[in-house]
């Protein structure tokens, strides 16, 4: 009767693992397609804020990034609740907007200084005031294409 | 028969992808890059503004509650697109102001023609990003629906809306013939409802 052996119970095969470097390749070069290197630490929170009506951003050298929003929970005892700008990895006031654009212009290829773009990163909850006082300065130095960088959503999202 | 090499342990391999990983995944984002584009008004101040008449302005005021005034009168967020494409189309010009492909009531109260049609946002201080953003987005559906309504009646044979052609357009990976083509086609829809959308300097008062 030795062909109807029973099998040892208690003893599970163990599982295959030869896969797993296989799949967790798989998420790596998943990652490495889908992301890009990150430049600026944020320093202030930064909620997007929804629309659908939007049009993709230029190439990133033609794009000058201005943050702005409360600072972020790690800086909030040294700066403060109130809404802040981020410019580069620095806070900045909004007297050095203006010298902001220009150096980060003057910075760029020559071919392309005339068609930047300036990406304004605001959080959804900040208050328009200092998004005026920034226009107003991106109109004084003559950056006068801007972009409200914003999530895909519908806009009732922002409203709740 | 040549000896056989001996096998490499591949246990670790595992190992060292994780590590990659995480480090991928602490240093790297995934960049929003798409936005409402605008252009901001050049600083240097007219010399005689020019004279606009009232019925060509359609005034959006976003007052610090988030709640929307649209010529003067309290709107949902919903009926605003409604709204301001109903002005935009209006047509109510005559003779030398008529708009002949508007669809509009074409009442004399509101707008002449497209060209003519100015949109007006107001904000206050404390006006929340996010509601702004709202209305933007809302006002420059209404031009982008009315512009694709155009679009699929003039060139029926590209077969695209315009929204869809502007961002082939506007594509690195489009061809430059292919880019011509379509280039011509959406200065047309462009000109027939330039977007006039005026951002006054906010109201210090409430």
């Amino acid at each position: 009767m030795a062909k109807f052996n029973k099998k040892k119970s208690g003893e599970l095969p163990a599982i295959s693992t030869a896969s797993l470097p296989d799949i967790v390749f798989m998420l790596l070069f998943f990652f490495m397609v889908a992301t890009v290197m990150r430049d600026n630490t944020l320093m202030v929170q930064n909620t997007l804020p929804a629309a659908d009506q939007i049009q993709k951003l230029d190439k990133k050298d033609r794009v000058i990034y201005i943050y702005a929003g409360k600072p972020s929970s790690r800086y909030i005892d040294t700066y403060g609740s109130e809404a802040r700008i981020q410019l580069n990895d620095k806070f900045g006031t909004i007297d050095e907007v203006g010298a902001f654009v220009l150096a980060e212009r003057a910075a760029k290829r020559e071919e392309l200084q005339n068609v930047l773009t300036t990406a304004l990163k605001v959080d959804s909850d900040t208050k328009m005031g200092i998004i005026s006082d920034i226009k107003q300065e991106l109109r004084k130095v003559n950056a006068l294409k801007i972009n409200y960088t914003t999530r895909v959503g519908d806009y009732t999202q922002n409203f709740n | 028969m040549p000896r056989k090499s001996p096998e490499v342990n591949a246990g670790s391999m595992a190992d060292i992808a994780f590590l990659l990983l995480i480090f991928f995944l602490v240093t790297t984002t995934i960049e929003t890059d798409s936005g409402i584009n605008r252009k901001l008004p050049p600083m240097e101040d007219q010399i005689d503004p020019p004279i606009i008449r009232e019925k060509n302005i359609f005034t959006v005021v976003v007052n610090k509650y988030s709640q929307i005034l649209v010529e003067e009168d309290l709107t949902d967020i919903k009926d605003l697109r409604g709204l301001a494409m109903d002005f935009l189309d209006n047509g109510g010009g005559k003779g030398e102001e008529a708009c002949d492909y508007c669809q509009g009531a074409r009442s004399p109260r509101s707008s002449d023609n497209p060209e003519k049609a100015i949109i007006s946002l107001k904000n206050d201080r404390e006006t929340p990003y996010k509601s702004y953003i709202a209305v933007q987005n809302e006002l420059v559906a209404a031009y982008n629906e009315l512009r694709n309504r155009e679009f699929m009646k003039l060139y029926p044979s590209v077969g695209l809306t315009y929204v869809e052609a502007d961002f082939i357009y506007n594509d690195p990976r489009t061809t430059s013939g292919e880019r011509e083509n379509l280039k011509e086609k959406l200065n047309v829809v462009k000109n027939l409802y330039p977007q006039k959308l005026s951002e006054a300097e906010p109201s210090k008062v409430n």
